[in-house]
């Protein structure tokens, strides 16, 4: 066994589970305040992907225009759809609601496709090329600077959420809507910050992940890899979700660089079953929502 | 006739009911319900299990929408408020099965009472300047120094709500609605499941509110004793309607209270009305 190759590995591995987990964190922030199972989550990082895309490459715009553009952009689709599709469900078992986010996804794809059409396409370059050498480690710069944006992003997402009145307010409606309600709290409204909030980062996580890969519209199957991690994490958990996000990472790696390419979704899956197996509490088991 | 010096004149009410009716579907849980809760005062909803009263609350803080008449705080029309605005007019309340934030100790949960009433805004939260500093720190000095020492759970601020005893849960309950800084205080039943010595606490607790914080009272109660107490004016209510209210004195000596509510054998004089009724109303 070679212990460097291993560590180069892991390395690689725990830096993608950055985006999951900032993916993951977006799921998770509309679950737990609204408790919807966005299924449309890849399709929405999609969106932030494109709309960077458009902001930099076909207007070109500064790259921090394009960023700011496209997370407003789908912080305004994450409004529309809250209020348009979501809202208007309040009170419907949770199924159906679940359902039309499996529709949205199917939309916000025919959009992409009709809008940009179907072919793959790279974004313009804008993360510095030197390559980064963790020890004797080389790691893929796009990787690290990915890992090291989700993670100053999650770090303030955080901030937000434990100091500010917001965040404060989401996190009452999340223990108790009755109660929240009664003690002056906007209830709806903290369902909309919610989703504007979630769409938000999820555009930051899309324009990474096309960064890196290239985009196309069928880059929401991302969004499959980031329901493994909410489920593997705990559906209500946010540490759940970084814990999560960056154990699939480092499964995924290590899978593709062992066992082959072909074999990371496999291993991700897997993972799933087994930790289902030991914590069966799935997407619509029970009340009771495992931490991991 | 002029009214005798020594009797001061009834100030305006500062809640009112007025022909309150709520339907879900064909059922009528609330019908022409009205009564008024004057300033300063106890009052208290009583009646058996399914009267209605809980109903009667959830229309008052806002969460139900009634189908008729109004409910007016200081005056004002509020039957279109949303609850999230009254709680900022001053109309506080607690809930029959606690509703705490789980998961947050005992001083988040109070703290989050005055929620209403900041204005901190995200960018102050985070570098904690100016205003969020300031509110922060009135907070807590308001929080801390009478709120916490009023109710007497100074020793368990810091510890998360759900590993609390029942009593001091109702306790932190009320700790947070009077963090709302109400002028109503809307109790839904203070002290049931509590042992006789929690009781008399809270039945202390809400004379106190009463009377060093200067907090209108209204309760839905179950412990008769504590309801004749405790209270200035009593509503009776049965089947969604007002069958009696008044002093607790001339509430008890009611002869449709006793027979309603609080006589004997009650279960079985109910029924025998209620088809009574029915079949007259079905012959009529």
């Amino acid at each position: 066994m070679d212990w460097a190759y291993l560590f180069e590995i892991s390395l690689t591995g725990v830096a993608s589970g950055g985006l999951y987990a900032l993916a993951a964190l977006a799921f998770v922030l509309v679950y737990k305040a609204t408790r919807v199972v966005n299924i449309a989550i890849g399709e929405m990082l999609m969106i932030g992907a494109y709309l960077f895309f458009t902001f930099s490459a076909t207007f070109s715009l500064p790259i921090w225009a394009a960023v700011i553009g496209a997370v407003i952009g789908t912080g305004l689709l994450g409004a529309i759809v809250e209020r348009t599709m979501i809202r208007p469900l309040l009170g419907e078992p949770p199924i159906s609601v679940f359902m039309v986010t499996v529709g949205l996804a199917s939309v916000l794809v025919g959009l992409v496709e009709i809008i940009w059409t179907a072919d793959q396409r790279r974004l313009p370059e804008f993360l510095p090329n030197t390559p980064i050498m963790v020890g004797e480690a080389f790691l893929a710069p796009k990787v690290a600077y990915g890992a090291l944006i989700a993670a100053g992003l999650i770090g303030a997402v955080l901030l937000v959420f434990r100091f500010w009145r917001g965040g404060v307010a989401l996190r009452a409606t999340a223990s108790d809507q009755a109660a929240a309600y009664s003690m002056g709290i906007n209830v709806p409204r903290v369902f909309s910050l919610a989703w504007v909030a979630s769409a938000m980062i999820a555009a930051v996580a899309g324009i990474m992940v096309g960064a890196i890969g290239g985009i196309s519209s069928t880059m929401g199957v991302f969004g499959l890899s980031v329901l493994v991690v909410v489920i593997v994490g705990g559906l209500d958990s946010v540490l759940g979700a970084l814990i999560g996000g960056v154990f699939i990472g480092l499964v995924e790696a290590l899978a593709g660089t062992f066992l082959g390419g072909e074999y990371k979704l496999l291993a991700t899956f897997i993972v799933l079953v087994l930790v289902l197996m030991v914590r069966p509490y799935g997407l619509f088991g029970t009340h009771e929502i495992e931490r991991l | 006739m002029p009214q005798p010096a020594a009797v001061p004149a009834p100030a305006a009410p500062v809640l009112q009911v007025e022909a309150l009716t709520l339907a879900f579907g064909g059922v009528k849980a609330l019908t022409g319900v009205g009564f008024s809760v004057q300033p300063g005062s106890i009052t208290a909803v009583i009646g058996p299990n399914g009267a209605g009263k809980t109903s009667l609350f959830n229309t008052i803080s806002g969460f139900y929408r009634p189908s008729a008449g109004r409910v007016l705080f200081e005056g004002a029309d509020i039957t279109r408020t949303p609850a999230p605005q009254r709680a900022k007019l001053g109309l506080a309340r607690s809930f029959q099965n606690i509703a705490l934030f789980r998961g947050m100790t005992v001083l988040d949960n109070i703290k989050l009472g005055r929620h209403a009433h900041l204005k901190t805004n995200v960018l102050e939260a985070l570098f904690y300047v100016g205003r969020a500093r300031r509110e922060e720190a009135e907070l807590r000095r308001d929080v801390e120094e009478r709120i916490i020492d009023f109710l007497e759970i100074d020793h368990i601020r810091h510890a998360p709500v759900s590993a609390l005893p029942y009593g001091l849960q109702k306790r932190v309950e009320m700790a947070r609605a009077l963090a709302m800084q109400p002028k109503v205080l809307m109790l839904d039943e203070p002290v049931a499941g509590m042992n006789r010595e929690e009781t008399e606490d809270m039945a202390r607790f809400i004379l106190d509110v009463r009377d060093e914080w200067g907090v209108t009272v209204l309760m839905v109660e179950h412990d008769m004793g504590m309801v004749m107490d405790l209270s200035d004016h009593v509503v009776v209510l049965n089947f969604g309607q007002v069958i009696a209210q008044g002093a607790p004195a001339h509430v008890q000596a009611d002869p449709e209270v006793i027979r309603a509510y609080l006589g004997a054998g009650d279960v079985g004089d109910l029924r025998r009305k209620l088809r009574g009724e029915q079949t007259v109303a079905g012959v009529a």
